[in-house]
């Protein structure tokens, strides 16, 4: 369908967009008489863009929001409101029905390769269920080599398609679950942490294998992870999220090489120096106290809690992306930039 | 892409599947086997009884009662007579059709009824859950030997025709409406299970209608614990026809059945015509076993990992 989309790469029109997208999980008491006493902000107004043939890293500590964003722009869970629109066309507000065409633009990589592929299916009908759907993309007949061709794109030997899931690898699966992704030929990849439960042997064959698939089909990916020198290898724009709102954006090079917000700044200095000479050379930002809660966030900036620049501005004020207007994006009213990744002796 | 063997099978082997494959696997077992041998037995005596005797059940001649089978498997009666001077080889082969009918169209509707019930519920959850799960529960309460009694009681008294319809279906029904709920249970169960895992989502995500995430990846997740139950339930639901035909509202006569046999032999028993109760109990278990084995297998094939 759009095999030929890497040269859209200079069309003006992002492939994925999401505007204001807010997703709120409503806390329930009670039995029979059911009452809201509360909402948990997964998602609390995150604007993103993403271009054909682009890559969007999304960084962020364990339950800021990242995985509801990924099911948001997947179309899997409605957001509470915003808009998100694939190839221009909103999904924000469809029913499930009209939802479905706009599926085969958009796919979803799971982060487990252990649970994400059903145990009782061949290889063949897992990567093959995508046409049974989706029957007017293939032909019935030619299914059969579409799927051996899939294994083929993602490095898998086409023989296997008759093989179960636990007769593989972890690296193996998680190959398998790129060419299911990858069967209804979709402009953007959403990758919701799709290395952390690999080997870090493998985890690198997997990005290669992301990298190759973006060059040969133009895909335009989302990839979502914790781990920042993976992203920082792959992503071309990164955001930094924290409780539910993005707090930085912008080129990986600038938010790696010289990060302005604080959060970023103390995450970027947490990441391993890999030369054993330099360790404990480099300045460590160690953060105060825990997450707070996202159904009860702080006012005005989120990060305010265990910020050590926190004055009495931030409790009273949101701070926007477009504060101090530095080389990049930052949600912060002190913001200034900071290399914390160098380490020298 | 070093981590990749190369396989040496044929590029051009057939598609597999989970349920070929399974039943390739079945086929392979001895047990399996015994046990297809054993229901194909069972099968055919109640499909065509002519094949295994001649005589007739209902031709029975007080003289020859309680007649001991001497000559076993042979002669005039190659199980003896029972306690009216019926043939008994006779009688077992003409019990079958209905005991087996009954059982199956009691197990094949339960579990029909249950797991559909018990998928919806788990599956879509909310009121709909809510009221299958209260109807369940008020079923559950009611004891399957109670609201069978219950129910045949409307029946009572009508006789039978000897017409297999009317014989089995007010057993057959009462013992369902009694009978459905734990098949409803556990389809349930393994559903609200399975709903949440990572590959029915990715299903989702790629537009799977709710109708094929239940057929193609809920439901071999709920038979596995179905299987399991089924050879059981199948056992207890002659059990049961055994009790309710004392009681004289089970299979009516002059239709017999092994649960029918098997109360009218424990009486005589205890004197010394311990066939009486014993062929129809042989049969019974080997049945039971049969379909216990069977279940096993499939539950085993049914999950890759054991293959």
């Amino acid at each position: 369908m759009n095999a030929e989309t890497g040269q859209a790469s200079a069309a003006p029109e992002p492939v994925l967009q999401a505007t204001g997208v807010v997703k709120h999980f409503p806390v329930q008491r009670g039995v029979v008489f059911k009452r809201t006493v509360g909402n948990v902000r997964a998602v609390d107004g995150v604007d993103l863009e993403l271009h054909a043939g682009r890559t969007l890293g999304v960084v962020g500590e364990s339950g800021c929001g990242k995985s509801t964003l990924a099911k948001l722009l997947v179309g899997l869970e409605p957001p509470t409101s915003g808009s998100i629109k694939v190839l221009g066309q909103e999904i924000g507000g469809l029913s499930a029905r009209r939802i479905r065409p706009v599926r085969r633009d958009v796919q979803l990589v799971f982060q487990d390769p252990y649970t994400s592929l059903n145990p009782r299916m061949t290889v063949g009908d897992i990567v093959g269920e995508p046409f049974e759907i989706h029957t007017d993309v293939v032909p019935r007949r030619e299914r059969g080599a579409a799927v051996k061709e899939l294994l083929d794109m993602v490095g898998l030997s086409p023989d296997h398609v008759n093989r179960y899931p636990h007769q593989f690898s972890g690296g193996q699966r998680q190959r398998i679950g790129i060419a299911r992704a990858l069967a209804l030929r979709p402009r953007v990849l959403v990758c919701d942490e799709p290395v952390s439960a690999l080997d870090v042997s493998i985890q690198g064959q997997v990005i290669n294998l992301l990298e190759r698939l973006q060059d040969e089909l133009g895909l335009a990916y989302v990839f979502i992870a914790h781990d920042l020198s993976v992203v920082r290898h792959i992503a071309d724009e990164v955001a930094v999220m924290y409780l539910g709102k993005v707090v930085e954006r912008g080129a990986g090079a600038e938010i790696y090489g010289g990060p302005r917000h604080p959060y970023t700044q103390a995450l970027l200095s947490a990441v391993p120096v890999p030369d054993p000479a330099l360790r404990g050379h480099r300045e460590e930002i160690v953060l105060q106290g825990d997450v707070p809660s996202p159904i009860d966030p702080p006012s005005g900036c989120r990060f305010r809690t265990r910020c050590w620049k926190a004055a009495e501005r931030c409790a009273e004020e949101v701070p926007g992306l477009d504060e101090g207007g530095g080389a990049h994006e930052a949600a912060c009213f002190y913001a200034e930039g900071r290399d914390v990744t160098r380490a020298v002796k | 892409m070093t981590e990749l063997t190369a396989p040496a099978a044929g590029a051009d082997a057939p598609q597999a599947s989970l349920w070929k494959d399974a039943f390739r696997a079945m086929a392979r077992r001895p047990d399996v086997l015994f046990a297809s041998l054993i229901m194909l037995f069972v099968f055919t005596m109640a499909a065509f009884p002519g094949l295994f005797t001649d005589k007739d059940p209902t031709r029975c001649i007080g003289r020859e009662a309680r007649g001991r089978p001497e000559t076993w498997f042979r002669g005039e009666h190659p199980l003896g007579t029972d306690a009216f001077g019926c043939d008994f080889a006779a009688t077992i082969v003409h019990g079958t059709r209905p005991t087996i009918t009954l059982a199956l169209s009691v197990i094949v509707l339960s579990v029909l009824i249950g797991m559909t019930l018990g998928i919806l519920a788990g599956y879509f959850g909310g009121w709909i859950d809510a009221v299958i799960s209260r109807a369940l529960d008020v079923f559950i309460v009611i004891p399957l030997m109670m609201g069978a009694i219950l129910l045949l009681s409307l029946f009572r008294g009508r006789g039978s025709s000897g017409n297999l319809l009317e014989t089995v279906a007010p057993a057959a029904i009462a013992l369902t409406l009694f009978g459905w709920m734990e098949f409803c249970r556990y389809a349930r169960a393994a559903t609200i299970e399975t709903k949440n895992l990572d590959y029915v989502t990715a299903a989702r995500c790629l537009g799977a209608k709710d109708r094929r995430i239940m057929f193609r990846h809920v439901l071999p997740n709920a038979v596995v614990p179905i299987t399991a139950i089924v050879p059981t339930s199948l056992g207890s639901v002659i059990v049961v026809e055994a009790a309710l035909a004392v009681l004289g509202i089970g299979v009516q006569p002059p239709a017999t059945s092994w649960g029918v046999l098997l109360s009218n032999g424990t009486q005589w028993a205890g004197g010394g015509y311990i066939y009486l109760f014993g062929i129809p109990l042989g049969l019974l278990i080997l049945t039971v076993f049969s379909f216990a084995t069977f279940g096993d297998a499939l539950r085993d094939a049914l999950d890759p990992k054991l293959r």
